[in-house]
């Protein structure tokens, strides 16, 4: 299992924008440096990416939570 | 007009709030969770908790902002800047509630709202405007042919745009055809509007504007600003009046910008944007922001005109208080932005709290703040914290004030852009006014000393 980490505080969106589709759902296979969601901190955006090829195992945090430097965002079942 | 809601938060809210106080106006101010304790909520004479962190929770809920309006008894809206203040549909709901709305009419915000729309007013009311396609360019149009017409390099825009989003550049015919494609999928997608339009595209512009107030019956302008030093599309510093304009330029986007005015029957303050290029001294509409201006502060301090008091007495049906005659400009003014951000690493957001803090005085400093000593710096809303405005008799000893002023400020626990605005006044191509809107980004150096 490999846990992506959020860098910086702010916002967690699962979806690049209102209205669009997640970047990744639970079960879905990524790539490593895939983006998985993105993190809002006073309206400047920065994706997150999974470090590892492998299975979205699940989310520690649910959309437009927030999250703190380190906070476990979304575990990943390598491949 | 008793009791006035604020719809938005920080600098702006205390700035409505001191001139409403001055006029025997009461103030209720919304705020979202995290800005309870913050220095709006405890300027105004009340503060109504309205949601969570999330603006779309709290400061965009059309329905949480009217019903804090109507159980607090207020009988006025301003929107101050951002948020809902160019949000047609909230300013209907607002009047809709029987409520003042402090701006213009629903019907205004919309035109202005539409690019191409706003594009064709202008140039009706003798708005100096961009070579470019009149209207939104057609699928059956020849936009090769109509490219050619304009010459490149050019821009396609997205319609429904604005505020240097939704907009491509063209800098050969190869590239065209496939630049509107994904210009219209972009607007479409982003906009829900996939309408574009063409327009010639100025390299080294700068970036000037014209304000102006009204009645709907008294239309006037206050003068120019030039808000050429920008990053990223946001302005860092602003002045006025704008520096080395001729004259026939300045009386004429001047005039013409009180013209747009009185054909929309406009109510309240706005603000006309205009590009100028200084190789060829012609400036060109970009668009009307039909709200009060962040920097609306550099021109109060040379008209001595309050442009809050202004929109109140005209929300309120009292019209302006002055004419064209009254309106006098005395010396130079200068505003800094200070934002949270970290100027060594990239602009990184720099949110938390503000252990100690210590303003600038003098003759001619005037600082509009959203935070004070103890302030916690949330990282959910944009960064500006305050502004720093100066006046002084000429613009270089308003530069010289303001770098003077920058150095009495002691901001600590946050990162600030402080150190980016003094080596910005520091540079000679400023005093020179050689700079413009991508000096920033394209002065190799600049960046990376901070």
């Amino acid at each position: 299992m490999s846990d992506v980490i959020s860098p910086i505080p702010g916002v967690f969106y699962r979806c690049p924008g209102p209205g669009k589709d997640p970047f990744v759902q639970v079960g879905d296979t990524v790539a490593a440096g895939q983006t998985v969601g993105i993190v809002e901190i006073m309206k400047q955006f920065t994706e997150v990416q999974s470090d590892v090829a492998g299975v979205v195992a699940s989310f520690a945090v649910e959309d437009a939570g927030m999250v703190n430097p380190g906070d476990v965002i979304v575990t990943i079942t390598e491949a | 007009m008793k009791k006035l809601l604020i719809a938005n938060r920080g600098e702006i809210a205390v700035r409505i709030i001191r001139t409403a106080r001055q006029m025997g106006i009461a103030t209720v101010v919304v705020v979202s969770e995290p800005d309870k304790d913050s220095l709006a909520a405890r300027s105004a004479d009340e503060a109504v908790l309205i949601g969570p962190a999330p603006a779309t929770a709290s400061y965009l809920n059309h329905e949480a902002v009217i019903a804090a309006a109507l159980e607090s008894g207020a009988d006025a809206v301003h929107p101050g800047y951002g948020f809902l203040s160019e949000n047609a549909a909230f300013a209907r709901k607002v009047i809709d509630a029987g409520l003042s709305w402090v701006g213009p009419s629903p019907e205004a915000i919309e035109m202005m709202g539409n690019k191409s729309r706003a594009r064709e007013a202008a140039r009706d009311a003798g708005v100096p405007v961009l070579r470019g396609t009149d209207g939104p360019l057609r699928e059956e149009d020849d936009a090769l042919a109509i490219a050619r017409d304009i010459g490149f390099p050019l821009a396609v825009k997205a319609s429904a745009g604005g505020g240097g989003r939704g907009i491509r550049f063209v800098d050969t015919e190869e590239e065209l055809l496939a630049a509107i494609e994904m210009a219209r999928g972009e607007a479409g997608s982003v906009f829900g509007d996939p309408t574009v339009y063409m327009e010639r595209f100025v390299p080294h512009a700068r970036h000037v504007e014209v304000q102006v107030l009204a009645d709907g019956e008294v239309f006037v302008h206050l003068g120019d600003r030039d808000c050429s030093m920008q990053r990223r599309s946001q302005k860092v510093i602003e002045e006025a009046p704008a520096p080395g304009l001729p004259e026939a330029v300045r009386e004429r986007i001047r005039s013409s910008s009180v013209e747009l005015a009185r054909r929309c029957g406009y109510r309240g303050a706005g603000t006309v944007e205009f590009l100028y290029d200084p190789a060829a001294h012609e400036a060109a509409f970009i668009e009307m922001n039909t709200r009060l201006q962040v920097e609306h502060p550099i021109t109060e301090a040379i008209t001595g005109v309050d442009l809050v008091r202004e929109q109140l007495r005209v929300a309120a049906g009292e019209g302006l208080s002055v004419t064209q005659e009254d309106i006098t400009f005395t010396g130079h003014a200068i505003e800094v932005r200070l934002n949270a951000e970290d100027p060594s690493n990239n602009f990184f957001p720099s949110p938390g709290t503000i252990s100690a803090l210590q303003w600038p005085e003098g003759k001619g400093i005037r600082v509009d703040t959203g935070v004070d000593a103890g302030s916690v710096v949330a990282p959910f809303y944009d960064s500006m914290l305050a502004k720093l405005i100066v006046r002084a008799e000429s613009r270089g000893e308003a530069i010289a004030s303001m770098l003077a002023a920058l150095k009495q400020v002691q901001i600590d626990g946050i990162k600030t852009t402080i150190p980016l605005h003094q080596a910005l006044l520091a540079r000679p191509e400023f005093a020179a006014v050689e700079h413009h809107s991508k000096f920033i980004e394209t002065t190799p150096g600049l960046l990376e000393a901070l």
